[in-house]
């Protein structure tokens, strides 16, 4: 069964290439937004199957790779408190702080856990009520309903002793600041599939008509993927804008509007820092006043940490699609997932880290190479 | 780690008021919140950090599990489980 679905996917895969190449006339540079299909695009070579003038770009979809460096470092001062029981999905822990990361911190004794999912910090805080229960609140707008009921529940069961470190980072901003660049190189885009699931695609459509862009909300899957720079391709060809889902068989326009609810009492929007980017208006959550007694920024007095990241590294420029990992002069060799220096090489799902993992660091042909010696954008 | 993943419903049940279930992902299976879907048991969904978020059929989810498996995207499903006696102490 595997073979047959597989044969009939690459002549699938083929005959969208070759739509593809039959109606594009000039270069488009799309970016796809999720780390997740950025993982699947380079993993399955998708940006290479594609015809020579068709450019995909990574954009700032893996959560792990924006959490700032600032706010490692808070977590980081908060796990080791004696008190704490710190929480996180795994990703986080082996994320570099400047002060190293949490897995070292827990093989120096600081009690830090993997948890599956948020809810398992309520079992935690109800078996161990002298302790602080404190979890890396770390994700998009899919990950945050699920650390929302975390703080829903808490605060209606009375588990006074759980509270969240906040980092949630919102997509529809980071696309506007991408395309509010000066230097901005993105013509269409590639919308998040999983992240939809929630927000639906409606907050998309308003982007498209404002800054006359494409937008396809798209799989994770190679011939999602195939498709979805297709539906792009052919709205750029014919002069078209709009917001449209490739991801139908998964969701509606309108999400899940039960998730939304909760997340819209928990948390409302907020400014947030991004790593490599900066600051970009209304594009995470913080939790809501109501909430504040399970806010472990304001309960542990963590605010004022500042950090430094290094000078060399470009991957502020990678996460708004200037450049690509190829262009620093870092990656691969002082930059490794084993030894990051920003962003996008510190998680599996930033675009540095993936372009390492399948062997591109190794490429003879480095297009881009004209990029650096040249030293355009 | 934002790829949400399909898993069957094997059985449903309430703890303290949240709609719970368990739920099949090849060979694991894991406890998840139905508190943001409508699901059966025998229903498949797509599951992300122990909530399901919306429902799928059949046959998407065997694809989708599939290429999850070969994307090493399935990490997040063999976090330790917390049950009472582990919760007590660290890992």
């Amino acid at each position: 069964m595997k073979y047959i679905d597989e044969y009939r996917n690459a002549r699938l895969a083929q005959t969208i290439v070759q739509e593809i190449q039959r109606m594009q006339t000039r270069p488009w540079v799309i970016m796809e937004v999720c780390g997740g299909q950025t993982h699947s695009i380079v993993k399955h070579g998708i940006d290479r199957l594609l015809p020579d003038g068709i450019e995909l770009v990574h954009g700032p979809g893996c959560p792990v790779c924006v959490t700032p460096l600032e706010t490692i470092d808070k977590a980081h001062a908060i796990a080791a408190r004696s008190e704490v029981i710190f929480c996180s999905f795994g990703d986080m822990l082996r994320v570099p702080g400047s002060r190293g990361d949490l897995f070292t911190l827990k093989s120096r004794g600081a009690d830090v856990r993997v948890v599956y999912s948020p809810l398992d910090c309520l079992k935690i805080a109800r078996a161990n009520p002298e302790k602080k229960v404190v979890f890396f609140a770390v994700g998009f707008e899919t990950t945050a309903p699920a650390n929302a009921m975390l703080v829903h529940r808490a605060k209606l069961d009375g588990v006074n002793n759980v509270s969240i470190l906040v980092s949630h980072s919102l997509v529809p901003p980071s696309m506007t600041y991408i395309l509010q660049s000066p230097q901005n190189r993105v013509q269409g885009f590639l919308g998040p599939g999983h992240v939809c699931t929630i927000m639906g695609y409606r907050e998309y459509e308003p982007i498209s008509a404002r800054y006359k862009v494409p937008i396809v909300i798209t799989g994770f899957e190679p011939l999602d993927l195939l498709q979805g720079t297709l539906m792009t391709v052919r709205q750029l060809e014919t002069g078209t804008a709009v917001t449209e889902n490739q991801y139908s068989r998964v969701l509606g326009h309108d999400g899940n509007p039960a998730a939304r609810r909760l997340l819209n009492s928990v948390f409302e929007v907020s400014d947030r820092k991004w790593r490599g980017v900066g600051w970009i208006p209304k594009s995470g959550y913080k939790l809501r006043w109501e909430y504040r007694c399970h806010d472990a920024e304001h309960l542990f007095e963590v605010k004022e940490i500042d950090t430094k990241e290094p000078a060399i590294c470009i991957s502020g420029q990678i996460l708004k699609g200037i450049k690509k990992p190829h262009n620093c002069p870092a990656f691969g060799t002082l930059c490794t997932p084993l030894t990051p220096l920003g962003a996008t090489m510190v998680s599996a799902e930033g675009a540095c880290a993936a372009y390492y993992a399948y062997g591109r660091h190794l490429d003879k042909q480095k297009p881009e190479l004209v990029n650096l010696v040249g030293g355009a954008a | 780690m934002c790829l949400a993943i399909p898993g069957k419903v094997l059985e449903k049940f309430d703890r303290g008021g949240m709609r719970m279930a368990r739920i099949q992902f090849g060979g694991i299976v894991r406890e998840a919140s139905l508190d943001y879907v409508q699901a059966e048991v025998g229903d498949y969904v797509l599951v992300h950090v122990g909530f399901a978020l919306s429902t799928v059929d059949a046959e998407e989810a065997a694809r989708a599990f599939q290429l999850l498996e070969e994307m090493d995207q399935l990490t997040e499903l063999h976090a330790p489980v917390v049950d009472e006696a582990s919760a007590r102490k660290p890992q």
